[in-house]
This record gives C-alpha cells, sequence and structure tokens, in this order.
C-alpha cells in the first residue's frame, strides 16, 4: 500500500522505535562511531536475534521473513531516527539486494540463508576513485581463471568494506568499455590479495573502506555480462531504502529541535513563542512530511513493481537530500551556539544527512536521472 | 436490521440506482427523488435527507453512482457549506427551509465573512447588526465574495455586540441578497478577471429567525463553515467535472457547472500549470540545458511529494484514522508549488514573459500563470497564517499574543477604511 500503513506495519514501527530508543542512544552511537568498524558483533546479533531484522527482506525459501520493501523501509526509518549503528544497510540493501538481483537460485540458496540468520555480513563494490554511481565508469577487471575468475583494480566509497564477510565487486571484462563486459563477483571478506583500508569518514556512524584487489579469487554471481542491469537496480532499490532512512533521520532533528526550542529561555519566554521559530518549524514539517510521501510512495512502487519506479526512487532521493540537509541546518541554527559543539547530539544527525545526500548520487544527480528515466 | 459494510452499502445503492435513475428527469425532479432516498447526502442523519452512514462508505456510493452514470445533488459552490452549517447549527426549521433547496440546487449561496477591514483576522468584522422588533437591520461591507451576484442567500458574520471581546460580540445570519439594501459591485484583480465581489449592505433587514445558533455565538459558526471550506477544497473541484455523457439531464448539470465555474477560468494558472512546463521546455529548445532540467526537476520533485502528501492525508481520512500532520500541510505545500512553477515558466520563456495576451505565449496562458500565482499563498489563508496554524495546533508551540483578547472591541485599535 502506498498511501497507508496497515496496523501490523504501525505496530512494528513502534516495536522497533521502542527497541532502538533502549539500546541505540546516542551514548552508544558515540562509543561504537570511535571505533574502526563501527559497530559490533554482540549489538548486530541482538537486532538479528530479538527482531529477525536481517531477514525481513528475504524470501521464506532462504531463511527470511519474505515482507517487502515497504516493511524494509520502516527498518530503515527506524534506523535513521536512531542513527543505529549497524551494517545493516550494507548487508541486507547491497549485499543481499544485489545477490537477489544478480544471483542464480543455487546461489540464493547458497549465500542467503547466512545473511538471513545475521551470520554473514555483506556488501557491494561498486564506485571506484572517481566516485560514480554509475555501472559504466567501471575500471576493475575480471579475468578469468580456472573454474574461476581473478580480480584486479580497486574499489572505494565501500559501505563496511573493511569489515563485510562477503563482498559483491562490480566488475569488467578485460577491453571492454561501457555498460557491456560488466559482471557481478562475490568475494570473500578474508581472499588472499584483497587489501582493505577503512577510509576517514566525515561521518563517523557511516564507515567506508577502500579496496585493492591484487589477483583476488571470485566467484561469478549469476550471468556474465548482465551486470550493468542488475546494479542499476540494486541503486534504485538502494535510493530507495536510503530516503527512508533519511526521512527517519530528518523527523528526529525537527523533534529535537523543536522541543529544544519549547525549553529554551531567552527575553522571558520560550524561543519557541517567536514567529520566526514557529514559521521555521512549520516549514521544516511541511519539507520532512513531504520527502516522507516520497520515500513512502517509492517504497511501495517497488513492491508494486510500478513501470517508473526508476523515477519515482530518485524523487524520493532528490528530495530526502534537500529535505535532510536542510532541517539539520535549521536544526543546528535553532539550537544557537551549543548545537555547533561536539557534546551536542545535533551534529551527529547532520553528518549523516550530509554523506546520506552524497551516497548513491545527491540531489543533482537524481534530479537529472529523473528527468532522463521519465523521458524514457 | 443487517450489518453495515461496503458490500452491503454497495448493494443498497446499486439496487436503488437500477430502480429508480432515468438521464430523462429533469435536474431538480431527479434530485429531489435522491434527497428523499438519503443517497444524496449519505452521511447526513436519516432525519434530514441521509442515511447516517460512516464517511468510509462515501467512494463505494460515489462509485456506483459513476458506474450507472447518476448525476449527483449539487455540490458546486458555498452551497456546500452553507448545508454543513446549517446542519450543525440550524433549527429544524431552518433545516426544512434551506437543506433541500441547497441539495437541489435551486437556490445558491454566498458567504459573507471578508471585509475590507478584516482579512485574516475574519473575527474582526466590523459590519453591524442592530435588532429591531422582529429582525436585524445590518450595515456594512464585505468583500472576496464569490458567486455574490448569482446568490439567493448569504453566510453573514456580523457583529451584535460591540462591548464584548472580539470573537464573543459576532452573530451569524442567513442574509436574503436579493433585497434593496445589497448592492453587488465586481472587484477587478491584477490579472484582468474578476472572480470576487465587494457587497455593499446598506439596512438591509434579516428576519430574527434566520440567525443561525445563537446571539454572540456567531464565530463558532463560521468555524464550522471554514472548516468545511478546507475540507471540502479537494472534493469540491472533483464534482466540478461534467459528465460528457448525452441527455437531458446531463445537459442541465452541465451548463449549472459551466455557469458555476465560469468565474474561476483562471484557477488552473493560479496553481502553476505544472503539466505546461515540459512541453513548454521541449516547445522553447531549452529542456537540454542542464540548468533549466535542474529547476524542472526541482519542481516536478515538489509537486510530486506534495500530490503524495495530499493523498496520504485523503487516505487516513478514508480508513478513519486520526489526521495526522499531514493534513496540514497541503495549502502551503500548494503555495510553494505555484511559486517554483512560475519561476520556471518565467525561465522557459525568456523574453516571451514580458507579453501578455495573443502576443504572449501559448496566448496569454503563461502570462495569466505569472500574474496569477500570486493569489494562491493569501486565497483562503494566507501562508503566515497557515504557518502560525501548523506551528500552534499540529506542533503545539506557544500561541501568539493576542492583545485585543479580553478588550471591549469597540476599544481594539483596528482600520481607519471600512
Amino acid at each position: 500500500m502506498k498511501f497507508s500503513f496497515t496496523h501490523e506495519q504501525d505496530e512494528f514501527r513502534s516495536s522497533l522505535r521502542r527497541f532502538f530508543a533502549d539500546h541505540s542512544p546516542s551514548k552508544e552511537v558515540r562509543r561504537l562511531m570511535d571505533t574502526e568498524a563501527g559497530w559490533e558483533r554482540a549489538g548486530w546479533q541482538a537486532l538479528n536475534r530479538d527482531l529477525g531484522l536481517a531477514a525481513v527482506r528475504i524470501p521464506e525459501a532462504f531463511g527470511g521473513h519474505g515482507f517487502g520493501f515497504t516493511e524494509h523501509c520502516i527498518v530503515h526509518e527506524e534506523m535513521g531516527r536512531a542513527l543505529v549503528c549497524a551494517p545493516y544497510f550494507s548487508t541486507t540493501v547491497l549485499g543481499a539486494g544485489a545477490i537477489l538481483n544478480a544471483g542464480s537460485a543455487l546461489q540464493h540458496e547458497a549465500l542467503l540463508p547466512g545473511i538471513a540468520a545475521g551470520d554473514t555480513i555483506a556488501t557491494l563494490a561498486a564506485t571506484e576513485d572517481g566516485g560514480r554511481w554509475d555501472a559504466a565508469s567501471t575500471t576493475l577487471t575480471a579475468t578469468r581463471s580456472g573454474n574461476g575468475y581473478r580480480l584486479n583494480g580497486h574499489k572505494s566509497y565501500v559501505l563496511d568494506g573493511h569489515t563485510a564477510d562477503l563482498i559483491v565487486v562490480l566488475a569488467r571484462a578485460p577491453g571492454s568499455t561501457g555498460d557491456a563486459g560488466l559482471s557481478m563477483f562475490t568475494v570473500r571478506g578474508d581472499a588472499a590479495g584483497l587489501k582493505r583500508r577503512p577510509l576517514a569518514t566525515m561521518d563517523a556512524t557511516r564507515k567506508l573502506a577502500r579496496l585493492e584487489f591484487a589477483d583476488v579469487p571470485a566467484e561469478l554471481l549469476g550471468e556474465e555480462g548482465a551486470g550493468a542491469g542488475s546494479f542499476a537496480r540494486t541503486m534504485v532499490e538502494a535510493a530507495v531504502c536510503l530516503s527512508n532512512e533519511m526521512v527517519g533521520g530528518a523527523a528526529r532533528l525537527r523533534e529535537d529541535a523543536l522541543a529544544y526550542a519549547m525549553m529554551r529561555m531567552q527575553f522571558g519566554r520560550p524561543i519557541a513563542a517567536f514567529q520566526s521559530m514557529k514559521h521555521k518549524q512549520a516549514d521544516m514539517l511541511l519539507e520532512v512530511e513531504l520527502a516522507k510521501s516520497a520515500a513512502y510512495f517509492a517504497a511501495g512502487a517497488l513492491d508494486e513493481g510500478d513501470a517508473d519506479v526508476a523515477a519515482t526512487a530518485s524523487i524520493a532521493k532528490a528530495a530526502a537530500s534537500d529535505t535532510y540537509l536542510q532541517t539539520a541546518i535549521h536544526a543546528i541554527q535553532i539550537h544557537g551556539g551549543i548545537g555547533f559543539t561536539w557534546d551536542n547530539d545535533t551534529h551527529l544527525w547532520f553528518k549523516r544527512a550530509k554523506s546520506s545526500e552524497v551516497l548513491f548520487g545527491d540531489a543533482h544527480f537524481h534530479r537529472e536521472q529523473m528527468l532522463q528515466h521519465q523521458a524514457a | 436490521m443487517s450489518e453495515i459494510n461496503e458490500a452491503s452499502v454497495r448493494a443498497e445503492v446499486r439496487a436503488w440506482l437500477e430502480a429508480n435513475w432515468n438521464p430523462d428527469y429533469g435536474l431538480v425532479e431527479w434530485r429531489n427523488k435522491l434527497v428523499d432516498s438519503g443517497w444524496g447526502a449519505p452521511t447526513w442523519p436519516k432525519r434530514w435527507y441521509g442515511r447516517d452512514l460512516p464517511q468510509a462508505m462515501v467512494p463505494v456510493i460515489e462509485e456506483e453512482f459513476k458506474r450507472i452514470g447518476a448525476v449527483g445533488v449539487a455540490r458546486v459552490g458555498i452551497r456546500v457549506l452553507a448545508a454543513a452549517t446549517i446542519l450543525t447549527h440550524g433549527t429544524d426549521a431552518q433545516k426544512e427551509r434551506f437543506l433541500r433547496t441547497s441539495m437541489t440546487g435551486e437556490e445558491a449561496w454566498c458567504q459573507l465573512f471578508s471585509e475590507p477591514g478584516s482579512g485574516s483576522d475574519a473575527a474582526g468584522a466590523v459590519t453591524r447588526a442592530d435588532r429591531k422588533g422582529d429582525h436585524w437591520v445590518i450595515n456594512g461591507q464585505k468583500l472576496w465574495t464569490s458567486g455574490a451576484q448569482k446568490a439567493d442567500w448569504g453566510l453573514l458574520l456580523a457583529r451584535t455586540d460591540w462591548d464584548k471581546p472580539k470573537h464573543a460580540g459576532l452573530s451569524y445570519f442567513i442574509l436574503n441578497m436579493r433585497q434593496p439594501g445589497v448592492t453587488v459591485q465586481p472587484l477587478k484583480q491584477m490579472n484582468g478577471h474578476a472572480t470576487f465581489n465587494q457587497v455593499f449592505i446598506t439596512d438591509a433587514i434579516v428576519p430574527a429567525d434566520h440567525m443561525l445558533d445563537r446571539e454572540g455565538n456567531g464565530w463558532a459558526v463560521t468555524t464550522t463553515t471554514l472548516m468545511h471550506e478546507r475540507r471540502g477544497a479537494d472534493a469540491l473541484r472533483g464534482w466540478a467535472v461534467a459528465s460528457d455523457r448525452r441527455g437531458r439531464i446531463y445537459e442541465e448539470e452541465r451548463a449549472e457547472i459551466e455557469v458555476a465555474l465560469a468565474p474561476y477560468k483562471w484557477y488552473p494558472q493560479r496553481a502553476g500549470r505544472i503539466d505546461l512546463v515540459i512541453p513548454r521546455a521541449r516547445e522553447t529548445g531549452c529542456f537540454d540545458d542542464p540548468v533549466v532540467r535542474q529547476e524542472i526537476a526541482k519542481l516536478l520533485v515538489l509537486a510530486k511529494s506534495a500530490e503524495w502528501t495530499a493523498r496520504r492525508a485523503r487516505t487516513a481520512q478514508e480508513q478513519g484514522k486520526p489526521q495526522g500532520p499531514e493534513g496540514s500541510l497541503g495549502k502551503l505545500a500548494a503555495s510553494n508549488v505555484a511559486r517554483a512553477a512560475a519561476r520556471v515558466h518565467t525561465q522557459i520563456s525568456g523574453a516571451d514573459a514580458l507579453l501578455t495576451g495573443a502576443d504572449g505565449a501559448l496566448n496569454g496562458t503563461i502570462a495569466e500563470i505569472l500574474v496569477s500565482v500570486p493569489a494562491t499563498s493569501i486565497a483562503g489563508g494566507t501562508d503566515e497564517i497557515q504557518r502560525n496554524i501548523i506551528a500552534e495546533r499540529v506542533l503545539n508551540m506557544p500561541r501568539d499574543p493576542s492583545p485585543d483578547a479580553g478588550k471591549p472591541f469597540r476599544d481594539v485599535p483596528r482600520n481607519a477604511v471600512g
């Protein structure tokens, strides 16, 4: 359903919100963001043992719950609100998503149950040093070698790339160009010849890595030469899921800024009593609710298999990118000087807004994508 | 009595329509039958031409009407607000007198709230009503009155007590527009159209039993009318689409809608005409300009998000869920969309944006967009008032101080004119 959540979905959201409020207070976010991994196995297992979250969108045949994007996106939105530090997006949207989109039935059977159980952390390595979000700019090569392949080259901006157990890699056949000759491969995180370096991320709650591949053994995922299509589909799903995560964060920022304005006294009254504050808050609510509508609609469009889902996904990502950052800017402004300090939590969401704005293409990129998909 | 559910209501309305609908009826004749059956206003009480059905059944009933092609009760114009207000606040005699003719379309209504001296602050009305024996004598001036020339009756807000504070001194009347003391003058707007009127009221008479609710309770009644106005804004547009079927009753309905909508021909332009943006950009050759493309896409993202937000609000309402914040945002969103659209149309048109009428782009339509959009953020509650409402009622932020509250109205500073 695109325009309304069912009672069960509302209940699911409430229980997640309670769980994350207990398990991911900002103190815990700050503790984990200071670690190199950015997450801990114990917390990740709690998410999966208690809530089965990695399994939400994985089909029942492979140990999952078989829900749709609407439910999956409720998880992202609630995680975005609470800034949960876990390899959830990388594992479920990028890793499992790419495997579902590219892999054969046998590979689904082999790879998905481990992800659903929370045992396997997975991710997708596609973008390279150029920082482009398209498939065609891929330079990393895959060369046939015996029964398998060998990967040579590099990947960058890989979400949880230094901690993932399983890495899906987009690579091209030597000598190929553009969207042709691209395939997906799976690589083990501890494979010989793979060097992984965590990058210093401005948003410490979102860990990225640069990977170097020197003759790394890899297994072909799905069909050879079909990589561009399954990558494009995975990026559409990623844009939608991230948009939902983003509107969760934006709503949280807006609510926290409002609570602060209601209690902050200046000139003998709460600053929330000033019309400049009221109008700003009204505009923030409008922007956040509009971005939410686009994110929800896009999740529904994926579930319903809408033909123009790529355009819809880009609308959602463009709206979320502008809105999350603008909300963060307003939130810091409303907090005043204290909002610019490290000890105040606002900057944690501000930085998440910035990293989300750029990840998988910023608003400019998606506005152009939207027009191209619409025209198509 | 059997349980009320979608299937039972659908079956019942379908059976009734199949037994009774006939496109050869005259419009008023058919609507009188509808009124008697209760299917014309199914959510109203049975005692007053309704069937006591929940709101959630309305789409089902509308589907059945559409399926068979049956015409509904009159729904264009202020009559819908008049009926809803009288239903809530009226005496039995008032309901008897006014509900049926508003539903059949035999009588038309207008709304007399705004004044030259009170726009956003409608409760600051200074039109006076003075009691003389068994009637009230009305004097004052009203503004922004749509449909006043054609109206038989007006919903009038007037001051009956100048010693009470602002809101408490108001009463609400049903004013006969067809009397010598009422003069209607069209008001020319900056876009050249004259959709609204000024209404000058000089010693006009209202019988005492045409007061709605009790003396001094006029603001509560006004709130009811305004609430229905906001709620019905979307529905009204939907109902103002005439069927293209052939037959006497359809001709009559088409004529009714055409007359009612004639003053609003510029309203699509007021909303920004998003639909024209890409065709115009292709036509002028700037659809390949990356700067223009970004601006077009920004507009489309905004418009789509606003459209989906309205659908979210409507779905929640249909499902009887408590209204979320998304229900209060439509008007402000529409202002943002319209303003953005005017900017993009200017960018696309270039020098053509200097011209109007036959010399202008699209035979003047683009120019009409540019000079009509400013109405969007004013009419029906300015953006600033909308933001106050959202902040105070949705976000529970502190209310603005009201220096006029509690003061006798005669001591409140007000505009010299009006």
